[in-house]
């Protein structure tokens, strides 16, 4: 019996094209767009300007403050310019152009795929090396993962959680990574185990991915503390909290964090590229990518240089479909729209799923009819038919009482709605009104 | 670019799940229960549903259309559900006039004045069916017996339900030994060969449709293990301490449309609770309210009436009976 949290969650067709593609190097593309806001936190400030030469990792913007990440080439060729765009997420940012010449790498970074297992660096060593290079987060929040790492003083830290769970329908990008580079892996767990000074890890990973499975037991077998275990197929099982309830039956208190528990939750490949930053000195500015959809002739997954427009990714598994109606930026539950194929892979981007026109449209909006399909389908045993009433009427202090600032947006309740009813858009709405008068009345 | 994408927030896919498909769910669910009907009561069975649904969704249209001038949304299937509902609560051999003042009140007055589907609290049929049993006592109470499949409306043959002979037998004084021999065995009210409202009376046909709703997750079992759980409770406590004027639990359970009450009438989405705790506490009142009208009421059988009253307080009990939110911190103490 497979273990899952225990209240809500949905299981949508998981349509996982590539599953068993193994993962190609896109090649290098002519220009590099880099953002310098690829985490959350402070952006990343440029130490580049136009006509530079840098090579492939070298560091190009800073990050500042300690909530921020470093930002480094992806390529080696000279600064066009540093520009405005528009980032997957639809906001401006400055982001760095870089037209690519050959590719020449720092002479730091040790290219060989010899599998480095014996961890030479000390506990703050690892934590510098992380912010050095620019490691975030790489299940989508994009956090710097050196500021998870430094546990503040007064808490502590007692079990290494690592998510390979993968939920999202479609990608695959982690599910390939933990077959194809599993040694890696957990060394970069045996390397997080040692900076967070805890005995305990595990790894969970969803039942539909036996070979990752697999590979991952083997190899956590050579190493003591770490476990892998098999998690029952449900969607949002990816989200930190419902993980953290599914392998350890801890519920993180409302309004705390993971750590509260004394528990911090790292990506399969965060895992991978701390691995590679601490053993091989390479920092973060490649990640695996999965390109996928319906009408796709030739899907896959692939290591991405950072910057690289996802026209690229998506010429090379055959084409931009006919039919294509919208193109998704992550998993079709929780990713975001993105209006061109020129929008670059940043350190977050886990795939790009190219939907056809039929399935790119909302169907007409009914009136609801109380199912409480919504209240079902939510992992936090809320209520979102009553947040998106509150949120469409402008109630906002019925809305906060109502939690409805927990909300993660997974996007189950406006999955499962019979009647078609945008509840994630009014509960967004509620969000982020409730967050603004929260933040007003604090200011007083 | 010479593309054009949707941009819309997540989630970018939707489940299978419509209106229209539950719609039909609950239908599909409806139909041994109107086969059973059918083969009891003849024909008669089928010319009241037929009645009773094509003057509903006709209704719904009528309204829509030239009162309202909004859109049109007969297709949805919801006024079939309350058609046929409505048909099941009344005599196979009710005038077709009546049937159509019942389906105006059903959705005229119960669902259309409200504004529609999702927004009216009382369940639709039972309105109708209640506004029908006030002001057409006599042809609402005289039904047909069983007498097997026939073609046309039975005149001659009719009866009372079981309930209403224990009810008005034990006001006459006679003793319920004598009163059980002469209602129909346990088994015959099981397979529905007893005098009742037509949807009402084959417990295995709706026991069947009940099935199948759980198996498509139409419905939960919350609202109608509570009401048949409460029921079997109460008259279980009151038969045993007197077995001489109290029925035992199973009849309680098998007659007067307790099953078709609970199984379809009480989780109507739009007039049930929508959390599972505030579920159970309805169908527990509505188990109560139940038996507390049929053993101390007027009226012989009480789940119409507990329903709607349980109904009133659906909104109330949204309001202020709440699931345990993930995280919540459980109070010591």
């Amino acid at each position: 019996m497979f273990k899952t949290f225990p209240s809500g969650g949905i299981h949508p067709p998981e349509l996982k094209l590539t599953g068993s593609a193994p993962i190609l190097y896109l090649p290098v593309p002519e220009t590099v767009t880099i953002p310098v806001s690829q985490h959350i936190g402070a952006p990343a400030v440029p130490l580049v300007s136009k006509g530079d030469y840098v090579k492939t990792g070298q560091l190009i913007a800073a990050g500042q403050g300690f909530v921020s990440s470093n930002i480094h080439s992806s390529v080696s060729g000279k600064i066009n310019k540093i520009d405005t765009i528009i980032d997957s997420t639809g906001y401006r940012q400055s982001a760095i152009f870089i037209d690519v010449e050959g590719d020449e790498w720092i002479d730091s970074i040790d290219r060989s795929s010899e599998i480095i297992r014996e961890i030479k660096l000390t506990t703050p060593e690892i934590i510098k090396r992380c912010q050095e290079s620019g490691i975030v987060g790489m299940g989508g929040a994009a956090f710097p993962s050196h500021v998870k790492l430094a546990i503040p003083s007064g808490k502590n830290c007692n079990i290494l959680i690592i998510n390979g769970v993968e939920c999202e329908p479609f990608l695959t990008s982690d599910h390939r990574l933990m077959v194809e580079k599993a040694a890696e892996i957990i060394t970069g767990v045996s390397i997080l185990m040692k900076a967070l000074n805890v005995d305990n890890a595990m790894i969970g990973i969803e039942a539909n991915k036996p070979d990752a499975i697999a590979c991952m037991t083997e190899e956590a077998s050579l190493v003591r503390g770490i476990s892998v275990h098999g998690l029952k197929v449900k969607y949002p099982q990816g989200a930190e909290k419902q993980l953290i309830k599914a392998l350890t039956n801890k519920e993180v208190p409302h309004g705390k964090l993971p750590l509260d528990l004394g528990i911090v939750v790292q990506n399969v490949a965060t895992a991978f590229a701390i691995y590679e930053a601490v053993q091989k000195n390479k920092p973060l500015f490649e990640r695996v990518v999965t390109i996928t959809g319906k009408s796709l002739t030739n899907p896959g997954n692939y290591f991405v240089r950072t910057g690289t427009p996802i026209v690229r990714l998506i010429d090379a598994a055959g084409g931009l479909p006919e039919d294509t109606g919208k193109i998704i930026s992550g998993g079709p539950m929780m990713g975001k729209a993105v209006n061109n194929t020129g929008v670059p892979v940043v350190k977050g981007t886990s795939g790009i799923v190219l939907v056809p026109l039929e399935d790119a449209k909302r169907e007409t909006i009914k009136p609801c009819i109380r199912c409480a399909k919504c209240s079902s389908v939510c992992s936090f045993n809320q209520e979102p038919y009553l947040m998106m009433a509150l949120a469409e009427r402008g109630l906002w202090e019925r809305a906060e009482a109502s939690g409805i600032t927990d909300c993660m947006e997974c996007g189950s309740c406006s999955y499962v709605c019979p009647a078609n009813r945008p509840i994630l858009d009014y509960i967004r709405l509620g969000k982020s009104t409730v967050n603004k008068l929260k933040r007003e009345r604090n200011a007083k | 670019m010479s593309n054009l994408f949707n941009i819309s927030p997540s989630p970018h896919t939707h489940g299978p799940e419509t209106t229209d498909k539950l719609m039909r769910g609950v239908v599909l669910a409806l139909i041994p229960a109107l086969l059973a009907s059918v083969f009891y009561f003849g024909t008669g069975a089928l010319i009241v549903t037929a009645t009773s649904v094509i003057s509903c969704v006709g209704f719904e249209y009528l309204i829509q259309r030239f009162i309202l001038k909004k859109p049109v949304s007969i297709t949805d299937g919801s006024a079939v559900v309350t058609g046929i509902l409505l048909a099941f609560n009344l005599p196979s051999n009710l005038p077709v006039f009546i049937i159509i003042i019942g389906s105006l009140v059903a959705i005229g007055i119960a669902k259309m004045t409200f504004g529609g589907l999702g927004n009216n609290p009382f369940n639709p049929a039972l309105v109708g069916r209640v506004f029908l049993l006030i002001s057409f006592p006599v042809q609402m109470t005289t039904w047909p017996l069983p007498k097997g499949f026939q073609t046309g409306y039975i005149d001659a043959l009719t009866g009372a339900t079981p309930l209403a002979v224990i009810k008005e037998g034990i006001k006459n004084g006679e003793s319920l030994v004598n009163l059980m021999e002469k209602i129909p065995s346990t088994l015959r009210m099981f397979l529905g060969n007893m005098g009742g409202s037509m949807g009402e009376v084959a417990a295995i046909a709706l026991l069947i449709g009940f099935a199948y709703l759980l198996f498509k997750k139409i419905i939960t079992w919350h609202i109608p293990v509570s009401i048949i759980g409460t029921v079997a409770v109460f008259t279980g406590i009151l038969w045993l301490s007197n077995p001489g004027s109290f029925a035992d639990p199973l009849f309680h359970i098998l007659t007067g449309g307790l099953l078709l009450g609970a199984i379809f009438m009480a989780t109507d989405y739009v007039t049930s609770p929508m959390n599972p705790k505030a579920m159970i506490i309805y169908g527990c009142g509505i188990g109560l309210l139940t038996v507390v009208i049929r053993v101390w009421g007027a009226y012989p059988e009480g789940v119409s009436f507990a329903i709607l009253i349980m109904n009133a307080f659906v909104p109330l009990m949204n309001l202020y009976i709440k699931p345990k939110r993930f995280g919540e911190e459980i109070k010591n103490g």
